[in-house]
């Protein structure tokens, strides 16, 4: 190989290297939006950059602050989501299990194009 | 003139028979978006061998065959994209003094996978797209080095044959 692609190789590599820095150092924990689950039907869905207190039918109240989830009103018997901790990252899940409430964060959009040509 | 249409002819099918025995070789099983760009020989070959015009001519006509025959309409898009982008700077990079073959090559590669990657993130408006382009950029100098290696040789066969009968005939 020549001394200009070598360099041209070392400059695209390097900018690649600097790109992969930045991008992992500006990513977010993973996770942008609370997707409330009521009896299996999406209830709705919510950015967690946004701090709100979200009531849930009659059932339940749960909040975002600090980009943080957590219930704060249940009425069923046993508030186990109410003491479960307060979920952040992508994954992170709480369940009202008696009035079936699903809180999950996920990405939005983090689906990939469904074709690639040649 | 005949000579010409019959040899760019020769390429074009060349590029699209190249294109599928790519798709038959995964590279990396399982890697999204990584492949070696086999029908880039072709491309690079009739850039150096006749020019822009012609490397755009026979790149067209792989993307619309390859495209109709197998794809749809927006996979045509989005080899178009990457056919476009990646001539586009090869046609820069080849003028650059002290550049050789390889250097070409890895440049369209890099390209090809930038503005593929573009046109996804604009398909899907997700901008997390983005955190796959370093792994692009990076696959792009290797194939495009490996396809660059490949296509000197090619030319420095190749090339002096048929440009030699051409001469002779015509």
């Amino acid at each position: 190989m020549k001394k200009k692609e070598i360099m041209l190789a070392a400059a695209i590599l390097l900018a690649a290297l600097l790109l992969w820095g930045i991008l992992t150092l500006i990513k977010p924990s993973g996770g942008d939006t609370l997707r409330i689950t009521v009896n299996n039907q999406l209830y709705g869905e919510y950015s967690l950059k946004e701090d709100q207190t979200i009531r849930i039918g009659q059932t339940n109240i749960c909040e975002i602050k600090d980009g943080a989830v957590r219930m704060v009103k249940a009425d069923c018997p046993d508030h186990l989501c109410m003491k479960s901790e307060a979920v952040t990252g992508e994954g992170g899940t709480i369940v009202c299990l008696p009035n079936r409430v699903i809180l999950e964060v996920i990405s939005s959009n983090s689906q990939a194009p469904d074709t690639v040509a040649s | 003139m005949n000579r010409k249409t019959a040899i760019l002819g020769l390429c074009a099918a060349l590029a699209i028979l190249l294109g599928y025995v790519e798709s038959l070789i995964p590279l990396f099983p399982g890697v999204y978006g990584i492949k070696l760009g086999l029908s880039n020989l072709m491309i690079v070959f009739m850039l150096y061998l006749y020019g822009m015009k012609e490397a755009f001519l026979v790149s067209m006509i792989r993307v619309l065959v390859i495209g109709f025959l197998f794809g749809n309409l927006f996979s045509i898009l989005f080899s178009l994209a990457g056919a476009v982008g990646s001539l586009a700077v090869m046609g820069l990079t080849i003028r650059i003094k002290g550049m050789g073959v390889i250097g070409v090559s890895l440049a369209g590669g890099v390209a090809h996978n930038m503005a593929q990657m573009a046109v996804a993130i604009f398909a899907v408006s997700s901008f997390y797209l983005v955190y796959y382009l370093p792994v692009l950029m990076i696959s792009g100098v290797i194939t495009g080095i490996l396809i660059g290696i490949v296509s000197k040789e090619m030319i420095r066969r190749l090339g002096p044959l048929l440009l030699k009968e051409k001469r002779k005939k015509v």
